[in-house]
């Protein structure tokens, strides 16, 4: 287990409803919650996930931390915003699952090798680096992902895009070499940092 | 005419529903002069259009003619049908308004005989029937009409079609030069009985009560029920006239909803209920109705009732607030949602879907005097400001979603309330 995971569960004891209202996003709203199940029903997902808002919600309520901080139904939300437009309560539903999800992630609970989990770690990473995404190291990276056979296939077969990228000038080659920034980079790390520090301070990391 | 009685300590009751005729002769029977002013040619308003009543399971009827009876035989009350309320001035115990009376076209001369609505063939939507009918352009509202006149529909007045009416009344009683006129009467107090409306099913986008057929309300399935109604009293489909034996009954829609009307109607539920019991009262045990509700809110005694309907074989409960309805090649509405009790995803068919609509004030959306108060649905709760203000009230489903034997208590309230003023107000003169 992860330190934050052990301070957490030390901390929250059984009561999974408060660490929710605490320190995820939104999370105060879960409790209104009155379980009509539109959210489920309007979610294009359909039954392609195990987890729907409804149940997630529920689950929380009931106390099953581990079924839903490592559950991989967060990862899956699209962010089309259904669930939010049709709530009967106004839940900001999508919020709260990428807020789940973000938790999840924090604490180290989240599902290892889960596609949407990687991509954003992939870009986040990518993104802090010099405050500006990296495009040609992103897409690279995220080719690589499953392995370098994998990823040179993949390459490959995007030649053509690539090629007709670098023709209309939207892509240089040359970003391979670390590539441009942001002007004021310590500035820049210098807002992740405190962004971090106000987070953790809000949400009880620190403490 | 109207003058004799409107006195500063007459009191005004705007609404004929089963709320206003209450208020009005509960205040009356205390020796009050009261006008009861009502926007269309019947008292009876909503209640005239149920088939049954929950939970006995009588008929409208019964209550509306017990009412219609006392009213006949009370001097105190000054009926105005066609007639609206266009302002209201002044304060408690002196309040002037002003009264908009819509021509009929048919004086006191009418005996009812149905000769006008005969001899035009102009047709009008039946405004009785929920858009399920039309009617002739010369009517009679429905069987329980009070008064007993018919209307011309101002469509055909200056065509032939009103000139055939005219022709065809043994009495003279139609009068096409008949004009708007605009009244001012001094009342004491106002009683605010202008009920409720069924919440537009049409914004419920994934309902399609707009796009399909064979989703209606629960107010046009009251009709549908009802003998005197479109269908005589069989439950038939309006897509293909089939008969409809499977019947999903749709809860919440448009209650407790932020998107929509944000309180929760109170009535549906037992409305709903009831319903499943027409279907049962239709077809036996061939009839098949499935309630798909957030949870059931039978209150106080109605509990019973609700038990007795589990207790019914034909009918389920899905717990479960639908999340959209689609429709099949046969036109049958398609029910899609997961439910709370397993998370299970279905999607059922039905013959067809009745929405329980929610109840919404019938003014909103008109302008009510600036010192009332509104809850945030538009409820009327009193008036601004102290105690001392309080000279109108709202009465039955105008100020909270009551059914009809919650209206009917609520309207003695404020019929006692209006009493009050009076005698306050006019104490207050004499020193």
């Amino acid at each position: 287990m992860s330190n934050a995971n052990v301070q957490a569960v030390a901390r929250y004891q059984n009561d999974f409803l408060r660490e929710v209202e605490e320190r995820v996003e939104e999370g105060h709203m879960v409790k209104m919650c009155m379980q009509c199940g539109v959210c489920a029903g309007s979610c294009p997902f359909g039954p392609d996930w195990e987890h729907s808002p409804q149940k997630i919600f529920m689950m929380i309520r009931a106390g099953k931390r581990d079924e839903v901080l490592g559950s991989d139904s967060m990862f899956m939300c699209t962010s089309c915003y259904s669930c939010i437009v049709r709530c009967p309560r106004e839940l900001p539903i999508t919020h709260i699952m990428h807020g789940l999800a973000n938790y999840a992630h924090r604490l180290g609970l989240a599902p290892k090798g889960q596609p949407t989990r990687e991509f954003a770690t992939l870009f986040w990473n990518n993104l802090v680096k010099k405050g500006r995404v990296n495009e040609l190291t992103l897409t690279l990276g995220h080719y690589f992902t499953n392995g370098l056979v994998s990823g040179i296939k993949t390459a490959l077969g995007m030649q053509r895009i690539g090629l007709g990228l670098f023709l209309a000038k939207r892509l240089n080659p040359m970003e391979i070499f670390g590539g441009h920034g942001v002007k004021d980079l310590k500035g820049f790390h210098a807002i992740v940092a405190k962004a971090k520090e106000i987070e953790d301070r809000k949400k009880g990391f620190t403490a | 005419m109207t003058a004799s009685i409107a006195t500063s300590q007459a009191i005004l009751v705007v609404g004929g529903g089963i709320s206003g005729m209450t208020a009005a002769l509960e205040a009356a029977e205390c020796g009050k002069q009261v006008i009861l002013a009502e926007k269309t040619p019947t008292l009876g308003g909503r209640t005239a259009l149920l088939y049954r009543y929950f939970p006995k399971m009588c008929h409208p009827t019964c209550g509306l003619e017990i009412n219609l009876r006392r009213l006949k035989g009370n001097r105190n009350v000054r009926v105005m049908t066609m007639t609206e309320v266009l302002a209201v001035t002044g304060r408690r115990g002196d309040y002037t308004v002003t009264l908009k009376v819509s021509p009929r076209y048919v004086t006191e001369s009418c005996t009812g005989c149905g000769d006008c609505a005969n001899a035009v063939s102009a047709e009008i939507d039946n405004p009785y029937e929920y858009g399920l009918a039309k009617t002739r352009a010369a009517y009679l509202p429905h069987a329980m009409a009070y008064p007993q006149r018919y209307v011309i529909d101002p469509s055909i007045v200056g065509t032939p079609e009103g000139e055939k009416a005219k022709a065809a009344c043994k009495f003279g009683a139609v009068d096409l030069e008949m004009k708007e006129e605009t009244v001012e009467i001094k009342v004491g107090a106002v009683i605010w009985a202008t009920g409720w409306k069924p919440y537009d099913a049409a914004k419920i986008q994934p309902y399609g009560y707009d796009r399909f057929a064979n989703v209606i309300t629960s107010v046009e399935f009251e009709r549908l029920a009802d003998p005197h109604g479109p269908t005589g009293g069989k439950i038939l489909r309006p897509s293909d006239g089939k008969e409809a034996k499977d019947i999903a009954f749709i809860q919440c829609a448009g209650s407790r909803d932020e998107n929509h009307l944000r309180h929760c109607s109170r009535i549906c539920c037992m409305a709903s209920l009831k319903q499943t019991q027409y279907v049962r009262e239709a077809w036996g045990d061939a009839g098949k109705s499935t309630v798909y509700y957030i949870d059931i809110r039978a209150i106080d005694r109605f509990e019973d009732f609700y038990q007795m309907v589990q207790k019914d074989a034909t009918v389920s409960f899905v717990k479960s607030k639908v999340a959209k309805i689609v429709e099949d090649k046969e036109s049958n509405p398609v029910l899609h949602g997961v439910d709370t009790e397993g998370y299970h995803r279905y999607a059922t068919t039905h013959d067809l879907a009745v929405l329980a609509i929610g109840m919404e004030p019938e003014a909103n959306g008109i302008k009510l005097p600036d010192d009332m108060l509104l809850d945030s649905s538009g409820f009327i709760e009193g008036c601004k400001g102290t105690a001392e203000d309080q000279g109108m009230f709202g009465a039955g489903a105008a100020s909270s979603p009551l059914d009809v034997n919650r209206s009917v208590q609520s309207a003695t309230a404020a019929a006692l309330r209006a009493i009050k003023v009076i005698h306050k107000t006019a104490r207050t003169e004499q020193v």
